[in-house]
C-alpha cells in the first residue's frame, strides 16, 4: 500500500489540475456604450444584456453574476460581486484591456486623420513655395506581432507541472516519516527494542539498521512514483534521474531519523498521528507551492527550517528546469545537515533504553 | 567461580530509588529465584545485573567484569516479561534473526533452533506466524530465544507463568540439566513452586531484600511450611520494622 497509496494521491492532483483555462466570468450590462461592450475579451467574461432598472445588489444576487456595470449620463459604475477575488481580478483586468483598445484605436483614427492634414498642408504649401525642403511624413508604425516561446514546458502547462516535483518529495517524506516512526514505536513498546538491546548490538548499529532499510525502500518509491509520472502524466524530467532519486533518498533520510526522534516522544501510535499535523502539514506551505518569496519576513525564516523547504526546491530545479547536481548541491548539503542533526539526538535518547 | 556479585547497590529512576543496598552473591552453575510483589525492584535488579542501567551507587560484577559492559551480552541470555516477538515473521525466522545477534555461529544455527525447540515443545509450530501463537506459545519461543546461544548465564523474567504445568516441569528438568553443566541462572517469579525448585531464594519488598537463602534455611529459620508463608512472615517483619522507624 506504501508504494500505491502515493502514485493515488498523485493521479488524483492530476486531475484535479488538469484544466488550463480558468471559467468564464458572468458580468451584466446595461446601458453601456456598444463599442466599449464590443471590445470586452469575450474569451474570459460572458457579457449579460441587462434591462431592468432594480438595484445592482438584487441583479447580482438573482442572477449570480460577477459583477453589473451600468453607464448613466457618461458615468461608468462597476459594481462587483467579489465572492472570489480572481473573478473580480477579472473584470477588472478585461474593462481596463478594453478602455485601452478603445484609446488606441480612437488614437490611431485621429493621428491619421492629423497625418493626412499634414500631407495636404505639405503638397499645398509646395506649391506656394517650391524652394523650401518638408520633412517627409513617415507612415505610421504597424503594432507588431508577439510571438511567445516558452524556456521551460509549453503553452499546455498546467499548474500540476510545477506541483508535481513537489509531491513527490513530500509523499516520500510523509511516508518514511510516518512508518518509521510508528515502527520504532512499536518495537518499543512490544519489547522487541529492548531485546534488542539485550544483545551486543550497537545502538547506532540499529539506527544505521533503519536508515539501510527505509533507504532502499525510498529509492523503490521514488523510481515507481518517477515511472509512472513519465508514462502516464507525460511529464519531462528535463535533469537527471539520478540526481532526482538523490535528492528523495535525501528527504527520506531526513525524515526517517525525524520519524524516529519523534518516536520517543510519543506513546501510542494514536500519539505519534499527532504529530502529523504539527511537522509534515507545515512543510507543505513552505515548499514552494505557495511563492516564498512573497511571504513576511519572520514567514520566510520559518521555512528556513524546514527540510521539504530545501529538497522540494531541488526537486523542482531538476524536473523542470534541468539543472546540474552541482547546482542544486547547497540545498542537498542542508539536507545531509539536518540528517546528520537528527541521528545525533538519536543516538543520545537511545540512552534511555540501553546506557552503553 | 562467582558469576554474579552485586554489592550496595542503589538504583531507582530518576528522583525515585527503587533498591536500597542490595547485595547478591550468585556462583556458578546455582539458579537464584527473586520473589517479590509488583513494583518490587525485581526486573530493576535483573536490568542493573545485565547492563541495561547504570547503578546510581554500588557495583556489579558478571562474569569477571564490571557492568555495565556490551560486549558482554553475548554470555548473557535473556528472556523478557513481555513476549518481546516479531509478530509478523515466524517462530523460525525470529530465532534465526536473534541468533545471528548472538553470533551463534551459522554452521551450528540449524541444530540450535531445533534444539531449543524441542525444549519448549515448539517444533511443529516453528513455521507459522508468531502473530499466529496461543500466549503461552509466546512465551516458550521467548525462553526459547533465550537459550538460543548456550550463554553462560540465563535471566529469566517470569519464564513459566501461562505454562501448563506438565510443561512447567519439562522446562524446570532443562533448567536444572543446564544448571548442573554449569550455566547460571536467575529468574524472578511470582510462582511459589518454582522458588521451592531454586537452590537460591531471594524476597525483595519495598526495594530491599527481606529474606536470603536456600528454600529449606528460609522455612527452618522463619518456622513456616512454605516459602509462601516465609515471604508473608519476613513481610509482615518489615512493616513492623518499618512502623517502629
Amino acid at each position: 500500500m506504501m508504494f500505491v497509496a502515493p502514485l493515488f494521491i498523485l493521479t488524483l492532483i492530476y486531475f484535479l489540475f488538469q484544466s488550463n483555462t480558468t471559467p468564464k466570468v458572468q458580468l451584466g450590462v446595461q446601458n453601456v456604450d456598444s463599442s466599449l461592450v464590443q471590445a470586452i475579451d469575450t474569451e474570459h467574461v460572458r457579457i449579460k444584456p441587462i434591462t431592468s432598472e432594480q438595484s445592482a445588489r438584487t441583479i447580482i444576487r438573482r442572477h449570480d453574476y460577477s459583477g453589473l456595470l451600468r453607464q448613466k449620463d457618461g458615468k461608468l459604475t462597476l459594481t462587483l460581486a467579489n465572492a472570489s477575488q480572481s473573478d473580480s481580478a477579472t473584470i477588472v483586468q478585461s474593462l481596463r484591456a478594453a478602455q485601452i483598445k478603445l484609446s488606441t484605436q480612437a488614437a490611431q483614427i485621429t493621428i491619421q486623420a492629423q497625418q493626412q492634414m499634414i500631407h495636404q498642408l505639405a503638397t499645398q504649401l509646395k506649391r506656394l513655395l517650391p524652394t523650401v525642403n518638408l520633412p517627409a511624413t513617415k507612415a505610421m508604425a504597424k503594432p507588431a506581432n508577439l510571438t511567445t516561446h516558452y524556456l521551460y514546458g509549453s503553452a499546455d502547462s498546467t499548474f500540476f507541472d510545477t506541483l508535481l516535483p513537489i509531491m513527490m518529495g513530500f509523499v516520500v517524506f510523509f511516508f518514511v516519516f510516518l512508518i518509521s516512526g510508528i515502527s520504532l514505536l512499536r518495537e518499543r513498546t512490544t519489547g522487541t527494542l529492548f531485546r534488542l538491546l539485550a544483545t551486543p548490538i550497537k545502538r547506532s548499529e540499529i539506527l544505521l539498521g533503519y536508515l539501510s532499510g527505509y533507504g532502499v525502500f525510498a529509492i523503490i518509491q521514488t523510481l515507481i512514483v518517477v515511472v509512472y509520472s513519465v508514462a502516464a502524466f507525460k511529464i519531462q524530467i528535463l535533469g537527471s534521474l539520478a540526481t532526482v532519486v538523490l535528492i528523495n533518498l535525501l528527504l527520506a533520510m531526513v525524515a526517517l531519523s525525524l520519524g524516529l526522534l519523534i518516536s520517543t516522544f510519543a506513546a501510542s501510535e494514536f500519539q505519534m498521528m499527532q504529530f502529523i499535523p504539527l511537522l509534515i502539514i507545515p512543510q507543505i506551505f513552505f515548499s514552494g507551492i505557495i511563492p516564498v518569496a512573497q511571504m513576511p519576513n519572520w514567514l520566510q525564516a520559518l521555512a528556513h527550517v524546514m527540510p521539504l523547504y530545501y529538497g522540494a526546491d531541488a526537486m523542482s530545479q531538476v524536473i523542470t528546469k534541468g539543472v546540474s547536481l552541482a547546482t542544486v548541491s547547497g540545498q542537498l548539503i542542508v539536507l545531509v545537515g539536518f540528517a546528520v542533526v537528527f541521528f545525533s539526538l538519536n543516538l543520545l535518547t537511545m540512552r534511555r533504553y540501553r546506557q552503553v | 567461580m562467582t558469576v554474579i556479585k552485586v554489592a550496595h547497590l542503589t538504583q531507582g529512576y530518576g528522583k525515585t530509588t527503587v533498591l536500597r543496598d542490595v547485595n547478591v552473591t550468585v556462583e556458578a552453575g546455582e539458579i537464584l529465584a527473586l520473589i517479590g510483589p509488583s513494583g518490587a525492584g525485581k526486573t530493576t535488579l535483573i536490568n542493573t545485573i545485565m547492563g541495561m542501567l547504570r547503578p546510581k551507587s554500588g557495583t556489579v560484577n558478571v562474569l569477571g567484569h564490571a557492568m555495565p559492559n556490551r560486549q558482554l551480552l553475548s554470555q548473557i541470555g535473556f528472556m523478557a516479561q513481555t513476549d518481546a516477538l516479531y509478530t509478523t515473521l515466524t517462530g523460525r525466522e525470529n530465532l534465526a534473526f536473534f541468533a545471528a545477534l548472538q553470533a551463534v555461529a551459522k554452521a551450528d544455527l540449524a541444530t540450535r533452533i531445533t534444539y531449543v525447540a524441542e525444549v519448549v515443545n515448539l517444533r511443529e509450530a516453528l513455521d507459522i506466524r508468531v502473530g499466529d501463537y496461543s500466549g503461552g506459545m509466546k512465551r516458550r519461543l521467548s525462553l526459547a530465544i533465550a537459550l538460543l546461544a548456550q550463554p553462560e548465564l540465563l535471566i529469566l523474567d517470569e519464564p513459566t507463568v501461562g505454562i501448563d504445568p506438565e510443561l512447567r516441569q519439562q522446562i524446570w528438568q532443562e533448567l536444572q540439566r543446564l544448571a548442573t553443566a554449569g550455566t547460571t541462572i536467575v529468574l524472578t517469579t511470582h510462582v511459589m513452586e518454582d522458588a521451592e525448585q531454586a537452590q537460591q531464594v531471594m524476597m525483595i519488598r519495598n526495594g530491599a531484600v527481606i529474606a536470603q537463602g536456600t528454600p529449606d534455611d528460609l522455612t527452618h529459620k522463619y518456622q513456616v511450611p512454605t516459602i509462601e508463608a516465609v515471604f508473608m512472615k519476613a513481610g509482615q517483619m518489615q512493616d513492623a520494622d518499618m512502623g517502629s522507624h
